[in-house]
């Protein structure tokens, strides 16, 4: 019998809202908002309250997929961003950086899509960078 | 309460941790967490709720839970619908402090037996509805409305309410909300709210603090709970032994004379 709520942060938008995840025996079962919170201050939006329910989702990728000939195969995540790595490249030298665009997603934290931005614009070296919230 | 867990009288309590300098919900289960226990009045969890998902999993223990006046009422409401079972379930009762039984306009700021705190004094504030019941009907209805208004559907009243606890809620029953279709309209959604929790609400206000829309949802529930003591007598989470008058399957008692009789 285990039972504890874990403090973090809502994936769902750039609010950026306390909640608990609740922890039954090892199982997220619930959400709950964080009271004591500054930004969300004890309230969810239906969203958030139901910020646990994609953990267990079966349709989940566990593993990055790699297309090849029309059909995806699973890969080690060396060979899938290895791939990634040798064709941006062979992109940037063949039709220059600004041919590439890099778009971010409001599911990530603050601080991930500024090393997003940092990471388009010093490796990369292109301003082509948005977000999928102000597409 | 470091007794009743190494004496074995409970198998854990729920009550509040400090988690990373925030008070959050946590099950102890070793004598010795009880170290980080706190009873912190500012952030108030619905751990009645909680427990209830708790003893599912578990129905064979005894469970003891710190609980405040309005964690008791909800207690008997919990214990009085067979959300819980009878005698698994061990309250240890903290006292509010005049200031939260202020805050919180509580009519009774204490459980039956305290553990700690002092007792504070009941507060009999009905100032809220008085000032509504006050406006001719038209304005107190656009009131409501414009309230209502801002309603976001997150459904947090709901979900954060420690006497709301149907497997099916009427309010997302897929006979009658389409799935992916939009929830109840305005008013129907509060009504329906209100209607139900008429003989559960035991007035801990949770539900208003959970509203990020800042919809004054517990003037709703108290004005209900007001018609309801004095249609039928009936405090919910006063006594266990007394059935809620809404109930469908009741002995009959709180009928009101009406066709037919």
């Amino acid at each position: 019998m285990n039972y504890e709520t874990v403090l973090t942060t809502c994936t769902y938008c750039g609010c950026g809202c306390g909640l608990l995840l609740q922890v039954l025996d090892g199982e997220v079962v619930g959400t709950l908002p964080q009271k004591d919170h500054v930004i969300n201050q004890g309230g969810l939006c239906i969203k958030g309250w139901n910020a646990h329910e994609f953990i267990y989702q079966e349709g989940r990728l566990k593993r990055p997929l790699i297309n090849k000939e029309g059909s995806f195969r699973e890969a080690s995540w060396e060979e899938a961003l290895g791939e990634v790595a040798t064709r941006l490249k062979k992109i940037k030298e063949e039709s220059g950086p600004d041919s590439i665009a890099g778009l971010t997603s409001a599911r990530c934290t603050n601080e991930e899509n500024y090393v997003f931005q940092k990471w388009m614009r010093a490796v990369i070296g292109t301003n082509n960078v948005d977000h999928c919230a102000r597409l | 309460m470091k007794r009743m867990l190494e004496e074995k009288e409970v198998s854990a309590i729920l009550a509040l941790r400090r988690n990373n300098g925030h008070p959050t919900p946590f099950l102890f289960t070793k004598a010795e967490d009880l170290k980080d226990w706190v009873a912190d009045e500012a952030n108030r969890y619905p751990l009645t709720k909680i427990l209830i998902m708790i003893a599912k999993k578990d129905p064979n223990e005894t469970i003891g839970i710190v609980v405040r006046g309005c964690e008791e009422r909800s207690l008997v409401e919990l214990l009085k619908n067979f959300q819980l079972r009878q005698g698994k379930v061990k309250a240890i009762g903290i006292a509010c402090s005049q200031e939260l039984a202020n805050r919180c306009r509580c009519s009774l700021p204490f459980p039956s037996q305290v553990e700690e705190g002092q007792l504070a004094k009941p507060v009999e504030d009905f100032s809220d509805l008085e000032e509504i019941e006050k406006q001719p009907e038209d304005e107190r209805f656009q009131y409501w409305m414009k309230q209502f208004g801002k309603c976001i559907k997150c459904y947090g009243c709901r979900n954060i309410c420690p006497a709301c606890f149907c497997p099916t809620c009427t309010l997302e029953d897929s006979n009658l909300i389409k799935a992916g279709g939009m929830p109840p309209e305005i008013p129907i959604f509060h009504l329906h709210k209100a209607y139900h929790m008429a003989d559960r609400c035991i007035d801990c206000g949770l539900c208003e603090e959970a509203c990020p829309m800042g919809i004054p949802v517990r003037r709703l529930y108290r004005k209900v709970k007001k018609s309801v003591k004095d249609l039928f007598g009936y405090v919910p989470g006063e006594k266990e032994e007394e059935k809620g008058p809404l109930e469908f399957l009741g002995d009959g008692s709180y009928e009101l004379p009406g066709a037919g009789k």
